[in-house]
């Protein structure tokens, strides 16, 4: 089921691919963890939905480590 | 209270360990080596009279009242610039010594007005009267200064030269007290006088209206106007300042129900008796016509506001809450707190929000300027807060501004840190504008690193760069404190040659050569601190940047001491508390994540409630799914989220879509322009509660007056809850912080007692630390071990172009604070009644631009007007300006990019191109009429 959206797609791939920038220097490892952990920590559940339905339609302009990041989104 | 009259022992105090003794008419006292003998007398309550030696300033030896004997030695010595020497034997008083008082005291009073001695209220009145001098043996037919013209300028003090006898403490005031030297003595011998600056009016002069010489002056020359129209107040009301984060201490001293003055007060820990323009003069909106003072509700933004009581505007915010909760759901709902109201205030309206409306949808004004600093203090120490007290820069050798401008914004704690340097203490300023710290009166920056909007991450990677490859690092305090293997890692990362001065230089524009010379200053030069403003956090990288601060600050071992640390200068009186109390989505009270159990158990016993393990949505989250149509219900407490945050247009349209909007605030505000219930607001003046300023210093707040709309914030709030279904019983704010420290550990020693006992505490206050903790990190850095995070430099995506070639970036000024609501209903708008562009010389020929014209300043979001200033403060292909005028729409032109960590908008960086224009933009046109828009701008 698609969640209701809470914002514009655009602005929610602004502030991921913004967030994988920042842990970009880490080892991939790392910097999955490091995306992964800070969207479960500051994202409600309902924008997570949007990401994870965003990806499910392709997800594109999505940065590689939100795509990674997202499989370990709780 | 009754009027509290703070003792002064003429000459500040000695700091010297070694204790001489001595007798003072007959009385043996024990003092530290260095005190004059005027302090030691009055420390043991014998008064010897002066008139030119206040505690606040070094001694200076001119009016020669406070002549004593000295047994062995001749004469008469001045006791303020005599020390106290082991065995001396000292008579204070004696028929000579009297003799000489009484003839130098007629002297003054033989050129002064007749009604002096019988003012009551100077102390140059008290000593006359004390030394019963009702006859002037000389008369007062000589020649005199009498009739000379009053200096009637300033709107809120005068200055009336026929009262002055010219013992300079003004001059010294402004000197050692405020570091501005506006003041000084023209002329020699009997033409001398007190000049403001080049012998000008005091409005028109360098004058600063801290209002430290006024507070000097023992004859009334320089006096308070609000006294001259009142009379003296009566009674003292001991609070804590509500403009900016320095939280400075003031006496309300009142006549009657009436505010005559603040004056600082000399035990305020923060201020230590010092105070600026704003918290000193600019309290005059607390009574201005313009407050609400009555609850208003409308079904429709569209409709007219209904006066309501009390109980109507609280029942339909609530039902239309239970209406909005049922049919959209709990995230359709939340709130925002403000870092204008208390701790208690504060911490009500999240546990409101959490434990009566289910949400974590709670947020606070710290979103939009300091969230940053929690997030990335956090992650690299362990606490999100600054490391050290503002005493601690007396202790520093090196000291580094970034990104902040302390003598507008933070103007107390300015005059402390300008004391430091003019000691001695080395400057490095990093700013795309040359603010007043660069140059001033007996400072000079070492190095001015003028690097452009955007690039902060590039310059502290340069300078860690330099650092490391140098080997400037303090081994032994990494080893000690910091975890290892991160270090290694970011050691590396920051060796790498794409982070040396020379190639960050394409994105800084700092000269290589200067960021190595700062680097090698900050780290070799002793105790080193760093304090840092919105230049540093209100960036796409602002929580980067923190981070790389601290990185550099562990680096070198400036941490864990006095003299050293990272210090958030905060704007607002209670971001730092509003923080602490659990206002952001995810965290609680103490900064503890809404997922951890043991805090969620805290509150959940506490409160009788089940909470959200799972963080809410931040005020742009909130505007964002109100845009989407997901978000319904608000309660605004204290923020004027459509005039201060990002992209207006996007803010407004979201709140249209809102279909509850609650305001509470002591004025209509831009955000009122879409509320459905106005909730009159109390000053910090009208309420009992606590404010927590930049150095973790919790201050009380103590009510002066009663509330104008009957109810404090801390009310209202507590009669919406129980309105929505969850009753908060207190009956008074104590209750709230004795709560707070039950559940909150860093505050589990806080309570009024205490606050009233010690005067205030800085958290961590518990069983570890009973009477707070000035500096962190001392023993061990909090989270553990310090953690070093790689900070890459990622340019922000708002570039300049051909077509919008300027870099926009904003500030404040002194006389004016934040959105200005305030401020603008204050005197202190003589000074600056409009937000003005800084715009380059080279850039404003290029365009054909002249000074104090309009220019529209046109970013990717938006257009704004604006009137201009050419100025060399700013560097070519930058421009500046302010955001305290709703009308200049200085928000209309900014954008959505924020930090990547905390979204705290970019505020700093914002593409713009500016043309000389004729009239208002189609925004100001649609938002404020023509003649809202001409009180502004005097002319279209």
């Amino acid at each position: 089921m698609t969640a209701q959206p809470v914002m514009e797609n655009e602005r929610m791939v602004y502030k991921a691919n913004k967030i994988a920038a920042f842990f970009e220097p880490y080892p991939e490892d790392k910097a999955v963890e490091g995306v992964a952990e800070h969207i479960t920590k500051f994202w409600t559940p309902a924008m997570r939905a949007q990401l994870q339905d965003y990806i499910a339609t392709g997800g594109a302009e999505l940065h590689p480590l939100v795509l990674k990041a997202a499989e370990h989104l709780k | 209270m009754a009027l509290l009259i703070e003792k002064d022992y003429g000459t500040p105090e000695s700091k010297a360990e070694k204790n001489v003794t001595a007798t003072i008419d007959g009385k043996k006292v024990s003092i530290p080596e260095g005190t004059s003998v005027l302090r030691a007398a009055r420390e043991a309550d014998i008064d010897i009279p002066a008139l030119c030696a206040t505690d606040s300033l070094q001694p200076y030896g001119s009016c020669r009242v406070c002549l004593v004997e000295i047994e062995g030695r001749r004469g008469f010595p001045a006791s303020c610039h005599t020390p106290v020497e082991d065995g001396m034997t000292i008579r204070t008083t004696s028929e000579k010594i009297e003799k000489l008082r009484r003839g130098v005291t007629e002297l003054y009073l033989s050129d002064h007005p007749e009604d002096m001695a019988a003012d009551g209220r100077s102390e140059m009145a008290t000593l006359a009267e004390n030394l019963g001098l009702t006859e002037i043996r000389y008369g007062r037919e000589g020649k005199n200064h009498l009739q000379t013209p009053v200096d009637e300028s300033n709107p809120y003090f005068v200055f009336d030269p026929e009262k002055c006898i010219v013992c300079a403490r003004c001059v010294r005031a402004c000197e050692e007290t405020q570091g501005t030297f506006a003041l000084t003595v023209e002329g020699r011998g009997f033409d001398s006088k007190i000049a403001a600056s080049q012998n000008e009016a005091f409005f028109d002069s360098e004058c600063v209206s801290c209002g430290a010489c006024v507070q000097a002056c023992p004859t009334d020359a320089l006096i308070e106007k609000s006294v001259l129209e009142n009379g003296m107040p009566e009674r003292s009301v001991v609070t804590t300042c509500g403009y900016c984060g320095v939280g400075c201490s003031f006496k309300a001293e009142l006549k009657g129900d009436e505010v005559v003055r603040m004056m600082p007060h000399k035990d305020g820990k923060a201020n230590h008796g010092h105070s600026c323009i704003k918290g000193r003069f600019a309290y005059g909106y607390v009574m201005h016509p313009e407050r609400v003072k009555k609850p208003m509700i409308r079904k429709s933004i569209e409709d007219a506001w209904q006066e309501v009581s009390w109980q109507e505007a609280i029942d339909y915010a609530a039902s239309e809450f239970k209406r909005i909760r049922e049919k959209y759901g709990k995230d359709a709902v939340g709130g925002v707190t403000s870092s204008r109201c208390t701790n208690e205030e504060t911490y009500l309206v999240q546990k409101m929000l959490r434990a009566a409306a289910g949400t974590n949808n709670v947020d606070t004004c710290a979103r939009v300027c300091h969230s940053p600093t929690g997030y990335g203090l956090k992650t690299t120490l362990g606490t999100s807060a600054g490391t050290q007290h503002f005493d601690s820069v007396e202790q520093a050798d090196v000291i580094m501004v970034i990104g902040a401008n302390p003598t507008d914004a933070h103007p107390v704690f300015a005059s402390q840190m300008k004391r430091r340097l003019r000691a001695g203490a080395k400057l490095i300023v990093a700013d795309p504008r040359k603010i007043d710290l660069v140059r001033s009166a007996h400072i000079e920056a070492a190095y001015h690193l003028p690097l452009q909007p955007g690039s902060n991450v590039a310059l502290i990677n340069a300078i860690a760069h330099v650092v490391v490859t140098e080997d400037l690092i303090d081994h032994d305090y990494v080893q000690k404190f910091c975890d290892r293997e991160d270090f290694e890692v970011w050691r590396e990362f920051i060796a790498d040659p794409q982070n040396s001065p020379e190639n960050m230089q394409q994105f800084t524009g700092v000269a290589a050569e200067d960021v190595r010379g700062a680097a090698r200053l900050y780290a070799s030069g002793g105790n080193a601190a760093i304090y840092y403003g919105l230049g540093v956090t209100e960036h796409s990288q602002g929580s980067t940047m923190v981070m790389g601060m601290a990185n550099l600050a562990m680096a070198t071992g400036n941490l864990g001491k006095a003299g050293a640390g990272v210090n958030p200068l905060r704007g607002q009186n209670n971001v730092q508390g509003s923080c602490d109390m659990g206002s952001f989505p995810h965290e609680f009270p103490g900064y503890r994540h809404v997922s951890e159990d043991d805090a969620r158990n805290i509150y959940e016993k506490e409160w009788g409630v089940t909470l959200d393990k799972e963080p809410g949505l931040r005020i742009p989250n909130m505007i964002d799914a109100a845009v989407a149509g997901a978000f319904k219900w608000m309660y605004v407490q204290g923020e004027d989220i459509a005039h201060s945050d990002p992209n207006i247009q996007h803010i407004e349209a979201g709140f249209r879509k809102m279909e509850c909007v609650i305001v509470q605030d002591i004025f209509m505000t831009e955000t009122a322009r879409y509320a459905h219930v106005f909730l009159p607001g109390s000053s910090f003046l009208e309420k009992d509660g606590t404010f927590t300023n930049a150095e973790r210093r919790i201050n009380r707040v103590r009510k002066a007056v009663e509330p104008l709309a009957g109810l404090a914030d801390w009310e209202a709030t507590c009669a919406l809850s129980k309105a929505m279904g969850y009753p908060m019983e207190y009956t008074h704010p104590s209750e709230i912080m004795d709560e707070i420290a039950r559940t909150t550990p860093s505050f589990a020693g806080v309570s009024y007692e205490k606050l009233d006992r010690l005067g205030s505490v800085q958290w961590p206050c518990n069983d570890a630390a009973p009477d707070g903790t000035p500096v962190m990190h001392v023993e061990k850095i909090v989270r553990g071990l310090g953690k070093f995070m790689l900070t890459g430099f990622v340019p922000t995506e708002e570039r300049s172009t051909r077509k919008f070639p300027l870099l926009l970036t904003t500030g404040r000024i002194l006389s004016q604070y934040n959105v200005g609501t305030q401020t603008r209903r204050t005197e202190n708008s003589k000074w600056t009644s409009e937000d003005l562009l800084e715009i380059h010389p080279h850039d404003a020929e290029q365009r054909g631009i002249r000074d104090g014209e309009l220019v529209a300043v046109t970013s990717r979001k938006g257009e704004t007007v604006l009137r201009t200033k050419i100025s060399e403060r700013v560097q070519p292909g930058v421009v500046y300006t302010t955001f305290h005028f709703a009308e200049s729409g200085t928000n209309v032109v900014t954008t959505e990019f924020s930090d990547w960590a905390t979204e705290c908008p970019e505020y700093k960086v914002t593409a713009v191109e500016v043309r000389p224009t004729n009239r208002f933009s189609n925004w100001q046109d649609e938002h404020f009429s023509q003649e809202e828009l001409q009180n502004i701008y005097d002319r279209p």
